[in-house]
């Protein structure tokens, strides 16, 4: 019963909101807020129609494999300079001022930029998206590197842990909570910085699309286009707090523990 | 020397190294100068657009969606968070739909607010509120939800009612939270004002950047971005001081000055 009145308190309101958005645009004439019903009509031919060649294949794939290439690149940049930064003092302060002026660049003012440098191909959008993601994971790593438990170091340092097993036992664990916080503000720009460099020069892709639909004045189209780069938000967010769990499960665990003492 | 004025002679050799870095790099390597320009053709070009009245509209416009679009958010995010927060039914009943429209990302309606205000301010507007008020919003209620019980139910003993228990229990509680969705919140609207510039057209130095780009005037494209990059970082310490100032009575700053 218990589980039941949870159930309902989580699908109410996405019910209600949807209920309202179905029957209040039902009878819609505004050219730019038609029925939810067409929308949803019109959504599997715009989108998953045609196989191979459907816009999922053709624009979804493409955009996602360019968010996870960047996103790759960042993360493997950030957590390496990362590593290396925090874990000299002197390294760090010569470094702060000027990591913390490249932070503060919004990607997208880059982006004009790169499209002069790289072209309006996968390689620029994959540039943006790195520029963008590289500095939340840097900084944070330097952070989480910075705040490892000097009792657990000197412990290390005891039991003759040193080199790649102290980086991989003692650093990347004792900062992990950090870095997966610096991934996740990361992920959520790269989806922005995905979009914003395919709306603004492409010839496929999400954003491009997207647009496209609203130049054209594909209005239900558009909306199906708004819906997608939603679901995609959601379920990379939903995906990553899963991983999450996962890889950080002992630390919510410590926490807990400390709570309770 | 001390640790601190150390660290702030590393960090001005690190700026001065960088600066040579970007001197000389496009030198040495014969960048042509539509590619890569040195920093003194960079610095010049920005002095030159400085002069003119063009570049201070797009600073002002450019900072007139960000401010308004913060203070909406802000102010949006803070009251939904109040009310949500403190009634339980609410704060069950909403979770999932906030857990749901939070992630999805606010270019999305690039299109939408294309067609609804063109390049006006409402379009600025609309993609800065929606992605600045979830990180406010969701701050806020982390900070409703850890208001500690006993000074909760103390307040009810002594008769303070729902006004005074939301001013003097739950609204410092929660301050810390909200200073931090605040500066989060500042760090995305910038990133979507010029955004708005950027892909729509909106006024402001975003797209000053696109038009300097497009012709062909590379340095000063750079040195807008460096311009934007200048505005982020007071954008930056700026919040960090007002937060510190409002918050000197809590712990969490207490202890860092002490220090």
């Amino acid at each position: 019963m218990r589980r039941l009145v949870r159930f309902g308190q989580v699908l109410a309101l996405p019910v209600v909101l949807l209920a309202v958005w179905w029957f209040a645009s039902a009878s819609s004439q505004s050219l730019y807020f038609p029925p939810l019903s067409r929308i949803v009509g019109v959504f599997p031919d715009t989108w998953v129609a045609g196989g191979g060649a459907s816009r999922l294949v053709t624009d979804v794939l493409p955009s996602l494999a360019r968010l996870a290439g960047g996103y790759a690149i960042a993360v493997a940049l950030g957590i390496g300079a990362g590593l290396l930064i925090g874990s000299s003092p002197a390294l760090r302060a010569l470094t702060e001022p000027v990591l913390e002026i490249f932070r503060a660049i919004p990607p997208p003012a880059v982006v004009p930029l790169l499209v002069a440098l790289a072209g309006i191909d996968n390689l620029m959008k994959v540039l943006v998206i790195v520029f963008g993601c590289v500095w939340p994971i840097l900084l944070n790593t330097v952070a989480g590197v910075r705040a490892v438990d000097p009792v657990l170091a000197d412990t290390a340092r005891c039991y003759g842990i040193t080199g790649p097993a102290r980086v991989r036992r003692l650093v990347l664990r004792s900062a992990s909570p950090q870095i997966v916080t610096g991934m996740r503000q990361a992920l959520s720009l790269g989806i922005i910085l995905m979009v914003i460099s395919e709306m603004f020069a492409a010839s496929n892709g999400l954003g491009f699309t997207v647009v496209q639909f609203q130049r054209t004045f594909s209005i239900p189209e558009m909306w199906t286009g708004i819906i997608v780069l939603g679901l995609l938000g959601v379920c990379l967010s939903v995906g990553f707090r899963f991983v999450e769990r996962r890889v950080l499960g002992w630390y919510d665990g410590q926490r807990q523990a400390h709570r309770h003492e | 020397m001390t640790g601190r004025s150390r660290g702030a002679v590393l960090g001005l050799a690190g700026v001065a190294g960088f600066a040579v870095l970007l001197e000389a790099v496009p030198r040495l390597l014969r960048m042509p100068q539509d590619v890569l320009p040195p920093l003194s053709a960079i610095v010049s070009a920005l002095a030159g657009e400085m002069g003119t009245a063009d570049f201070w509209q797009a600073v002002a416009d450019t900072l007139q969606q960000w401010a308004l679009g913060l203070v909406i958010a802000v102010a949006a995010g803070v009251a939904a968070g109040v009310v949500i927060g403190s009634v339980a039914v609410l704060r069950r009943v909403t979770a999932s739909t906030i857990e749901f429209l939070r992630p999805i990302p606010s270019v999305a309606l690039v299109p939408l607010v294309v067609l609804l205000f063109g390049t006006q301010l409402g379009s600025a507007l609309v993609l800065i509120v929606y992605a600045a008020f979830w990180q406010v919003l969701v701050q806020t209620l982390y900070g409703v939800g850890d208001v500690d019980p006993i000074a909760e139910q103390t307040a009810r003993c002594y008769g303070f009612g729902r006004w005074a228990r939301i001013r003097y229990v739950l609204w410092p509680t929660a301050q810390p939270y909200v200073a931090t969705g605040v500066r989060l919140a500042a760090s995305v609207a910038l990133i979507l004002a010029i955004t708005a510039e950027l892909v729509i057209g909106s006024p402001g130095l975003g797209q000053q950047i696109a038009a300097a780009q497009s012709g062909g005037a590379t340095a000063l494209a750079y040195g807008l971005i460096l311009v934007t990059g200048l505005f982020g970082l007071v954008v930056n310490v700026g919040v960090r001081a007002v937060e510190r100032r409002v918050l000197r009575w809590h712990v969490s700053v207490r202890g860092e000055t002490a220090a």
